[in-house]
């Protein structure tokens, strides 16, 4: 593979910036919790469904709670206590809550049991849940070993019809077309809103809600189709908005493979709060580390607001410090998807190469990461024609520096969601070059004063100014000065702050100690 | 019958010579697509039928061209994209014309100014920056036509709003709820609202774009704005059928709408302000 030449110096200096960047946000999340991960450890537990009117019981539950100010030692121990109550099994008392025969924080007032009864009551449950969790990790495993995976860099492709079982048949497609990869893009309104929807959907705006059935239908249909094309079809979702760990823990339930899971993106490009979206991130980290899900971190969208090549840097400071908050939730190195993406005006003289070393500094700085490539979208245009072209220079970039995950780029791009034909001209295009130009990396050396690597050298630089300027401003800081793509965000704005809590002293959530023990000893 | 030289058009630099308008001419009231001669009326197509591939797909591309009109009709690829989908490309020569003569094209009415001519129509004409704010509105979360516009760094070489002397904008970004457009515009006094629809899946756009309309007329404050609307989907006579003042499609450039913004505000005479 090509090499550049890297100054170990300037990236020990990034590292270390990084975690003091990653100690300071530790900080600032400890003792918190949102009203979505309390209803995400609902649903760890199996609380699903929804009321006569849609409303999830989760959310029932949870807004109950709050309202009594019950909260504080989290959803889990008034759970417990209900079932204990009760006598009821979870389905049993889901259910009745959805009809609204019993009120929860009722049965909370009725309890009468030892803190050791309930917390032992509740890890016991727990733990049986992590285990279904825990199976779905081995199930893929082994789906992936006796079907294999597609080599890297995996093909991946989105869906977004708004009906599932329309979206079904073009993954399917997708899939006998040589996908790796399918994601089901969201409804576009979706990260803004305060509950997930439930059942299989049929209606969206540019994508499709994301569900728990909907995960499942497609899941089931991509297991099926896997099998006969003789290869394991990694399904994506988004795991990011105000619902960031419910949709972990659903993922992690329906064996998704992959989650968008990025809480700067959520702060900067949907105006989310900080704490609340941190706080998220972290448990949903958690979550999927357990669950061995690969994440994909957004640092591609800062260069659609940004330019692209003043502010290349700013894309390798974000993945250091994604990477840093990753690993303190128990991620593998191998389950962290940097984000990047090939994003250089085409009119630039020499762009293609400044892309290249971009690529290369990427791949050279995380070498065990699947990085995340994605696709020219700021410089498409009507021009199909073109737009193909452009995509075909993507592909090129991304074989000959050995990128992971690659976001095949639509020619109609900026025009609609992809068409049937769009999605297949695009694996074609892919194909093409991956194989027609397979080792064209390690044929090729980079010249020491060359464009190339003064462009690593240059970029790598400035990131590590960057990354040492926030580790004395702090990431929220910052990120309320506007170092990432070009946007400000006030510290204590955004949308979902009202669901930020303060953990009381007794606040228990069985799964955090869970999952984080189960991660070290693997 | 209108009649302008095929080739060459009218650009030219010498008056006569031996090729000079030596092509035959362009009919333009009977106008056809040209592919390599005059009045061939070919077309590039491509699609996909949801049937399964195989000679009978083949048979359908091809009539379905036939049945829409095209004669001559050539698949020239037919790819199977599985699960029951045949992608065809095509040509055929179009049957329909044209009468360029007799078209109508709507478009704002503006001269097109740079950006120094820009800022100094305002400062000469108005004396005042022009108040702008943007949004794209609704559940629409792409920012990139709005940013393009707006934004300092601009779109396609030509620097953005923000960057004018002659404006003072604000970008509201993605998802933002009309009422919060709308409150946002009165309580900077602005003079113009700029839209942005992007995704536009089962004509949202038109629902989005209608009601602010809608708001501002129930609040009677319509007429305090000059109403802008940009996107792919968008034309200025979709635009003006929906109540707005400009409709920009894809490829507009700030200048063009900075134009347009400055000219009309003029027009209204807001200048005395």
């Amino acid at each position: 593979m090509a090499k550049l030449n890297i100054d170990s110096g300037i990236v020990a200096r990034c590292q270390q910036a990084a975690k003091t960047i990653a100690d300071g946000v530790d900080k600032e999340i400890a003792g918190l919790t949102t009203t979505s991960i309390e209803r995400t450890v609902l649903r760890l537990y199996g609380v699903t469904g929804v009321d006569n009117d849609d409303i999830p019981v989760a959310n029932i539950i949870v807004d109950q709670l709050k309202e009594k100010e019950l909260l504080a030692e989290g959803a889990a121990k008034n759970l417990g206590k209900a079932l204990l109550s009760s006598g009821l099994e979870i389905a049993e008392l889901t259910e009745a809550i959805a009809q609204g025969e019993i009120y929860l924080p009722q049965l909370v007032a009725e309890a009468d049991f030892s803190d050791r009864r309930i917390t032992d009551f509740l890890i016991k449950l727990a733990e049986k849940k992590s285990k279904e969790i825990n199976n779905n990790r081995k199930k893929r495993k082994n789906l992936q070993k006796e079907l294999g995976l597609g080599s890297q860099p995996w093909l991946y492709v989105i869906v977004a019809t708004g009906n599932i079982y329309e979206d079904v048949n073009q993954a399917r497609a997708a899939a006998r077309q040589g996908a790796d990869i399918v994601a089901v893009i969201r409804s576009t309104a979706q990260s803004l809103l305060d509950y997930v929807p439930h059942g299989p959907t049929t209606e969206g705006f540019g994508g499709t809600y994301a569900t728990q059935e909907n995960f499942r239908i497609m899941r089931e249909a991509l297991d099926d189709i896997g099998e006969e094309v003789g290869r394991y079809i990694q399904l994506v979702n988004y795991c990011s908005g105000l619902c960031m760990p419910e949709i972990a823990a659903m993922g992690a339930l329906e064996r998704l493979d992959m989650m968008l899971n990025d809480a700067m993106y959520g702060i900067l490009f949907r105006d989310i709060n900080m704490h609340r979206t941190l706080v998220d991130q972290h448990f949903s980290r958690l979550i999927n580390g357990y669950a061995g899900i690969i994440i994909n971190t957004g640092e591609d969208n800062y260069l659609t607001t940004a330019d692209s090549l003043a502010e290349a840097h700013t894309v390798i400071a974000s993945q250091f410090i994604n990477k840093e908050m990753a690993r303190r939730a128990g991620m593998e190195n191998e389950l962290i998807g940097l984000g990047h993406a090939f994003e250089i005006d085409p009119a630039q003289e020499n762009g293609f190469l400044l892309e290249l070393a971009q690529a290369q500094l990427i791949r050279q700085l995380f070498p065990q990461a699947p990085l995340k490539y994605m696709p020219p979208t700021k410089h498409m245009t009507g021009d199909i024609f073109k737009g193909y072209l452009l995509n075909g220079m993507f592909n090129l970039a991304s074989i000959i520096t050995g990128q992971g995950i690659q976001l095949l780029g639509m020619l109609t791009e900026a025009i609609h969601t992809p068409f049937v034909q769009d999605r297949a001209l695009s694996l074609e295009n892919a194909r093409y070059i991956f194989k027609n130009a397979n080792k064209l990396g390690a044929e090729i050396e980079f010249k020491d004063d060359g464009i190339i690597q003064e462009r690593a050298t240059k970029v790598l630089e400035e990131a590590g100014e960057m990354l040492e300027d926030i580790a004395e401003l702090g990431l929220l800081q910052a990120l309320a000065e506007g170092y990432f793509a070009n946007i400000k965000r006030p510290v204590t704005g955004g949308k979902g702050s009202d669901g930020v809590l303060e953990c009381g002293k007794n606040y228990f959530n069985p799964f955090t100690k869970i999952f984080r023990e189960e991660m070290l000893e693997r | 019958m209108n009649l302008e030289p095929g080739t060459g058009g009218n650009s030219s630099r010498v008056e006569s010579s031996a090729w000079l308008n030596k092509a035959a001419a362009v009919d333009l009231e009977n106008l056809r697509p040209y592919g390599d001669t005059i009045d061939d009326g070919k077309i590039q197509l491509s699609f996909t039928l949801p049937v399964s591939f195989g000679p009978k797909a083949k048979a359908a591309g091809k009539a379905l061209l036939e049945n829409i009109g095209f004669k001559e009709v050539e698949i020239v690829h037919v790819k199977d994209l599985k699960e029951g989908f045949t992608f065809f490309v095509a040509y055929g020569r179009s049957q329909a014309t044209v009468d360029y003569t007799s078209l109508q094209v709507v478009n704002p009415t503006v001269s097109i100014m740079d950006y120094s001519e820009i800022n100094s129509f305002i400062a000469e004409k108005i004396g005042r920056p022009i108040k702008v704010v943007g949004a794209c509105t609704g559940s629409d979360a792409h920012t990139v036509g709005l940013d393009a516009i707006l934004n300092m760094k601009g779109y396609a070489g030509e620097y953005g709003l923000e960057r004018y002397s002659g404006f003072t904008t604000w970008n509201l970004g993605s998802q933002v709820p009309n009422e919060v457009l709308i409150s946002k515009a009165v309580e900077v006094g602005a003079d113009a609202l700029l839209v942005s629809q992007v995704v536009t899946q089962k004509n949202i756009h038109v629902k989005n774009l209608t009601e602010l309309v809608e708001l501002l007329e129930a609040e009677g404050i319509r007429d305090e704005f000059i109403l802008v609307v940009g996107g792919p989907k968008i034309g200025h006579e979709l635009a003006m059928e929906l109540g707005f003042d400009a409709g920009f499609g894809p490829g507009t450039t700030p200048p063009e709408v900075a134009s347009f913004l400055a000219q009309e505000l003029v027009l209204e005479g807001k200048e005395e302000n």
